[in-house]
This record gives structure tokens, sequence and C-alpha cells, in this order.
């Protein structure tokens, strides 16, 4: 179906891949924006805890006589309890000295009461977030400013990432699969026009090149426009060489039939034996010509018929039958009789023109060669292959040049002074061809020639 | 004068007795490989049943069990970690703070509540009320107190009769204590008011249930509170002459609790016993074998092992604190 044409990629490959490609693009950059999202709210739930905790404890600071006392709630602690455990750390400044908790722990100053800042820090070995924040105390002699900073560890944070990262790939891999399904459903559906139509041109017979006209998407439209523009150019075309050969027929064959019968009227008039003779060659020469003109214009036809073999069920015993009745007068004429051995039909798949014009050229041939009052036998089988051979009782071929004689112009050895172009054996070869067939020459044991016509 | 002299001289002996233990006991061969050493604030007699089923199954190990105040173990601890394999104590906020700290060893493997365990590194394996005892004789012809008002009630009613004869912990010295007190007043004010009651009767200050659990005994003094209830439940001998009393209104639970040092020499037979003591714990049907209290698994515990336990450790809340407790109580 597609031999001779060169393939670069494919539309439905190039297509589903594409598709999946992007999909899984977009399912890497959700994964990766969910989880971004998740972990700037995770760690935003954190934070607030954190500095829900830092303030508490703040705002429980106060100075009594000279002393700073942080009598921080029970619950400043008791929130940061998480299902994973977190540790807490803690550290209380009074200006930059550690008043209380956690010494060593880094410690950020934020501004006096402009809210809590929040960081990253390793403390203890443990990469922990924290949160600080500020307060300006005054008491009747005093002036400090208190820090508290307020550390968790963030097991229990990346245990919620990972669960939400867990789902998110879950989520991202089903949507990716589903997306796999639908790329490839969209992708022959997508593609599905253009095997219609496809089908539909391989599927017109040799004789059809109307454009087409079934509805096609608007993308393909260019290509179904070239199409059917390049098919109407095609049809001008062949239409064109048809009338050509059916000219070139007609001009060729109507004056050499004209020089004929003036040829032979002018034979009539002539007494000189020598100057009779030269009228009779010169008659010979005209049938000759115009016999390799008729070929010619045949090769022709059937040079232009094979690309475009207009298939129809066909009987080749009936074919036979009818040439034989058209041929008898010529085989009488000779004396010879032509014989159909057939048991019954014979049904093929064919061009009828063609196969005609094939096996008159068989039949013509096997008239010239054989001897007066003999039998041309006419074969018709069915096995192995449907066929037909022409069987006749004269020379037969010559042997060495059997294999030749289908050849343009090639003519027998042993063909001197039998009219021929040469062109017969090779228009029912190539038929043969167009037919899926061949054509085989051999020479029959008792004498005379045999060629089988075979599908 | 007196309790000042004596809070002076508690001070100077205690740096002089830090590496004196209270009790210092071992387990099994002397010749074996593989010694575990235990650093609690249990009474070996609760302990010694647990640590001899223990040794049945590792035949190769022996055990250094050895015995200090709660406060001590937790500074003996933070100075040298590397000196024990299994801390074991009651006072869960001090427990709960060297795991934060990092001092303890997850241990994976291990089936416990979530609620009686933190980080899988803070085991606790008993669940012992705070109680009130009292001496019989002292209560002989009146109702015994069975809350905290009836006990404040009874002591405003008879000064005379517990004038220097009512005992509780020194909240100072005992982490215990301190834990029991905090957490007293962290649920209700009228532990204040008991301890303004206690002060103007002068109280006596301990370091540990088990002394005054002896003075009750012999009548020394009539009343003690926050006692542990397992240790005066103990001493089988003497319940004629004491009464447990289980206050009725908000009861203060302790939670016992063990965990493993990250610097044991013996990761793996400190986990296991870990494992062997938490086993024995939960199972109540051993509680006849066993002295120990079990743990509770009925009721998840008020005082639960979260962060918040470190509130009354901070520095400043302890010295507030201690400075109240101090104002209440000596007069």
């Amino acid at each position: 179906m597609i031999e001779g044409v060169k393939i670069s990629g494919s539309l439905r490959n190039r297509l589903t891949v594409s598709l999946i490609g992007g999909a899984a693009v977009l399912a890497l950059l959700m994964y990766f924006i969910v989880r971004a999202y998740a972990t700037q709210i995770a760690q935003q739930g954190q934070d607030n805890i954190l500095g829900a905790s830092v303030n508490s404890i703040l705002d429980a600071a106060n100075v009594s006589e000279g002393f700073i006392d942080v009598d921080f709630p029970y619950a400043s602690f008791s929130m940061l309890g998480t299902d994973t455990d977190d540790r807490v750390f803690y550290a209380i400044y009074q200006d930059d000295e550690l008043l209380s908790g956690y010494d060593g722990l880094a410690q950020i100053f934020p501004e006096v009461d402009k809210g809590s800042a929040y960081g990253n820090t390793t403390f203890k070995g443990a990469p922990v977030r924290l949160a600080s924040a500020s307060r300006m105390l005054v008491g009747a002699d005093l002036r400090v400013q208190l820090t508290v900073t307020v550390a968790q560890t963030q097991d229990s944070l990346l245990g919620a990432l990972n669960r939400i990262g867990r789902n998110v790939a879950i989520f991202g891999a089903g949507f990716f699969l589903l997306v796999v399904i639908l790329a490839f459903w969209a992708t022959s559906t997508a593609i599905g026009p253009l095997a219609q139509l496809t089908t539909s041109v391989a599927r017109r017979g040799p004789q059809d090149l109307s454009p087409v006209a079934s509805p096609v998407p608007r993308e393909m439209a260019p290509l179904v426009f070239s199409l059917n523009k390049l098919m109407a150019r095609l049809e001008y075309s062949l239409s064109r060489s048809e009338d050509f050969i059916a000219e070139a027929a007609h001009r060729v064959r109507t004056p050499l039939a004209t020089v004929r019968s003036h040829a032979e009227a002018t034979l009539l008039r002539v007494d000189k034996e020598e100057n009779r003779q030269a009228m009779r060659s010169m008659i010979r020469a005209i049938d000759e010509s115009s016999r390799a003109a008729g070929q010619l214009l045949d090769h022709a036809m059937i040079t232009f018929r094979a690309d475009n073999l207009d298939q129809k069920n066909i009987d080749l015993v009936e074919l036979v039958q009818d040439l034989a009745m058209r041929l008898s007068p010529i085989a009488e004429m000779r004396d010879i009789e032509l014989q159909l051995d057939a048991l019954g039909p014979v049904s093929v798949i064919g061009d009828a023109i063609l196969l005609q014009n094939a096996i008159r050229n068989l039949v013509d041939n096997a008239l010239k060669y054989a001897p007066s009052e003999s039998i041309v036998r006419l074969v018709v089988a069915t096995t192995p292959k449907p066929s037909i051979s022409v069987v006749d009782e004269g020379a037969g071929f010559p042997v060495g040049e059997i294999n030749l004689l289908p050849d343009r112009f090639a003519r027998g050895s042993n063909s001197g002074g039998i009219i021929g172009s040469g062109l017969g054996l090779t228009i029912a070869q190539e038929v043969a061809e167009a037919h899926g067939g061949g054509l085989t020459l051999n020479n029959h044991s008792r004498g005379g020639a045999c060629v089988t016509f075979s599908f | 004068m007196r309790y000042i002299f004596f809070l002076i001289l508690t001070f100077l002996v205690q740096p002089v007795l830090a590496e004196e233990w209270e009790d210092q006991q071992f387990f099994g061969s002397a010749t074996s490989q593989k010694t575990l050493r235990i650093l609690s604030n249990t009474d070996t007699r609760f302990f010694a049943p647990i640590i001899e089923s223990f040794l049945k199954s590792q035949p190769s190990v022996s055990v250094k069990y050895l015995v200090t105040g709660s406060a001590e173990l937790y500074d003996i601890f933070r100075t040298s970690p590397e000196d024990f394999d299994v801390v074991i104590s009651s006072a869960m906020d001090l427990q709960f703070k060297l795991v934060n700290d990092g001092y303890a060893l997850a241990l994976g493997d291990l089936e416990h509540p979530d609620w009686a365990q933190w980080r899988e590194s803070l085991f606790a394996f008993s669940t012992e009320p705070a109680t009130i005892v009292i001496n019989r004789e002292a209560f002989e012809g009146v109702p015994t107190p069975s809350s905290r008002q009836d006990l404040i009630k009874a002591l405003r009613q008879r000064p005379e009769t517990f004038q220097g004869r009512v005992g509780t912990y020194d909240v100072r010295h005992s982490g215990l204590g301190y834990f029991f007190a905090t957490q007293d007043a962290r649920a209700s004010e009228t532990y204040w008011r008991l301890t303004e009651v206690f002060g103007s009767l002068g109280v006596r200050l301990y370091c540990c249930s088990g002394d005054m659990i002896d003075d009750l005994v012999s009548g020394k003094i009539a009343v003690a509170y926050n006692v542990l209830g397992s240790y005066a439940l103990g001493r089988e001998d003497a319940q004629s002459q004491i009464k447990v009393i289980l206050p009725s209104n908000f009861p203060t639970k302790m939670m016992r609790s063990a965990f493993v040092s990250t610097n044991t020499r013996l990761p793996d037979v400190a986990g296991t016993f870990i494992k062997h003591l938490t086993g024995i714990q939960a199972d109540i049907s051993k509680a006849a074998t066993f002295p120990l209290p079990p743990l509770d698994r009925t009721v998840e515990p008020a005082i639960s092992l979260d962060p918040a336990l470190m509130t009354y450790l901070d520095r400043l809340k302890r010295r507030t604190f201690i400075q109240e407790w101090e104002s209440a109580i000596i007069q």
C-alpha cells in the first residue's frame, strides 16, 4: 500500500508524545506548586502558634520591686504540643542578657512592639523554627527591653508535608494517567478523518477522478483542495491523452488505407511484371505499416490502461468464444480451424478490453505461423490458475530466442516473410503482468508453439 | 528560726552528699560482662522484683541500681550522662526536660499508648496519686478528711494537736515535691490556703516520701501532704498506724517514667529493659507480683507528657513560685 513512500515520523506519535509530555510537565509543575504552597501554609500554621506562645510569655512580663517577673501561663507551652512530640526551646532575654530558658538559642531581636519575627536555625542538633518578639518594660527606675524567643523542631510539619506530598503525588499520577488515556483517545479522534480520506481515495475505481465530496476538518481542507485540483488536472490530461491516441490512430490508419486502395488500383492497371512486383511489395509494406501503427496504438493504449485497470468480472470462455468468432473469417481464409477447449465458464476479474486485445494478438500470431489446414486450439483452464493457452501446429518458437521474443520489436528468426511488428507478444505480456499473471512460451513436444496467458 | 537553720544545713550538706547514694544495689553476677547502670529515684524495694525478673531473661547482664532524690538525679545525670544507661524518675517535668534537651534515645519498636510516651523516648509506666496520709491516732473520734478543704478545716479546728506535726515536701529540694506543688497550685487556689495553714502550724519539710511515712508511723507527725500513695500503701506493717486518703477533688496523679540515655554503652540491653518494664507495668494481672502500681490505661492523665511540663522549670517561674511558697509556709 505504501511502498515507495518516504516515512518521516508519525503524526499520531508526535501528537501523543506532545500531549503526554505536556501532561507530565504539568503534573510535575502541579506537584511542586502544591507542595510549595502546602509548605507555606503549614509553616504559617506553625509560625502562628509559635507567635502566640511568644506573645503569651511576653504579655505575662511585668516589673515588680525592680525585678523582671515573667509569670507566663501553662498554656504558653502546652499549645506547642504536636502529634509527633516536637521539642520546644525558649529563651527570655533582658536587653542582651539571658534571663531564663535555653542559653545559646539563636536570637533574633525584632523591633520593639512590632510583632514577631520568624526564622530557621539549628539548636541541640535539630533544625528548629523560631519566633521572637520584643517588648519594652518600664518600671519605677527601670527601663528594659524584654525579648522572648520560642523555638520548635519541625517533625510534625515535615510529617504533614510528606503526607501532603504523597497525596499530591498520587493525585498527580492519577491526573497524568487520565491524560495519557485522553491523549490516545484525542489522537485517534484527530487522526480519524485522515484515515477516512485515505480509505475513500484508495477505494476509488481507476476511472473515478471526481473531487472528494465528503466533508473534512478545516485543517485538512488545503490538502483535499490540492488533491482535488491534482485529480482534475490528471483527468484533463488523461482525456487529452486518450483523445490523442484516438486521433493518432485515425490520422495514421486512414491515409494508409487510402494509399493501399490506390496501390491496389494501380496494381490492376500495371502490366509489366517488374512493376507489378514493386506494387505488391509496396502493398505489403503498407500492410506492415498499418499493422505496426495499429499495434503501436494498442500498445500505447495498454500502457495507459494497465495503470488504471477497469476491473470487472469477466467470463474468459465467453471472451475467447467471442474472439474466435470474430477471427473465424481470417482463419477460414487460411483453412485453419479455431478450436475452443473449455469445460465451463471461467470467471476472472480483469479489464475486458485489454484481455481481448492480448488474446487477439496471440491468436493472430498463431494464425500467421500455423500451416494451412491445421488446427489452432484455444484452451481455457481453471487450474492451477485461470489461464488461456493458444496452441498451433506450426514450426514452434526458435529454441534459442524463446526468452527474448516478448521484448519490444523482437521477432523470431523464422518469421521471414510473415508480416509482423514485434509487439504482439509484448502487448500480451504487459496485459498479463498488469493482471498479476504472466506469459509462458514453450514448444509443444509434437511440434507447434504454445503460448499460455495466465492470471 | 529552726527552719532557717534546717535550710542552711541542707544547703551545706547538699553538695557533699551529691554522689552519696540513698541506696545502691547490685543485681546479678559480679563477673558478668555487661552491667546496666540504672539511675533512679524509686526505692529499691519497688524495683527489685522487676530487675530480678529481667535478669532471668538476660543471664549475661547484671544491673547496678542507684537511688537518689529526683532533683539530685536531674543534676547528676546532666553532669555526667555517660555514666548511666537508664534513667527512672517520678518527677515528670524533669524527665521531660532531659528528653527535650536531647538526652534520651528513641526506641522505635516499643508499643505504648501515645499519651504515655514522648518522642518514643520517654515512657511512663506507672500512675501514682499524691495522697494525704494521716496518723490514725491523731484522728481518733473525729471524721477523717476526704478532701483538701476537709483537711484545712480539721487543721484549723485543732491547731494544738497539729502544731509541729504536719509534714510535706520541701519543694526547694525535692523535684517530685516541686512537681506536685506546682500542679496543685495550677489546679486550684486551695493549695495556697493549705500551704498557709501548714505554715501557721510550723510544718516539717521533708526530702522524700519515705521519711515522712517513717515519722507518721512513729507518731512524730499526724498529717503528711502530697505523699506518694504507693509508698504509704507499700508499708504493709504500718497500715494500722496510718491511713492513706486520696483527695476526692482534683487528685494529682504522677506518672513514673523512664528513658535510655543517648550516651548508653548498652543501647540494646537498655531498650530491652524498658520494654520489660513497660510490659510488666501494662499487665494488671502482674500487679500482685510487682509492688509498683501499674500504668492506668483507663483514663488519659490530667497531667500529660507535653511541653507545658517545662513551664514551672523556668528559672523565673520557679523563683516566683518558691518566693510565694516560702512566704506562705515560713512564718
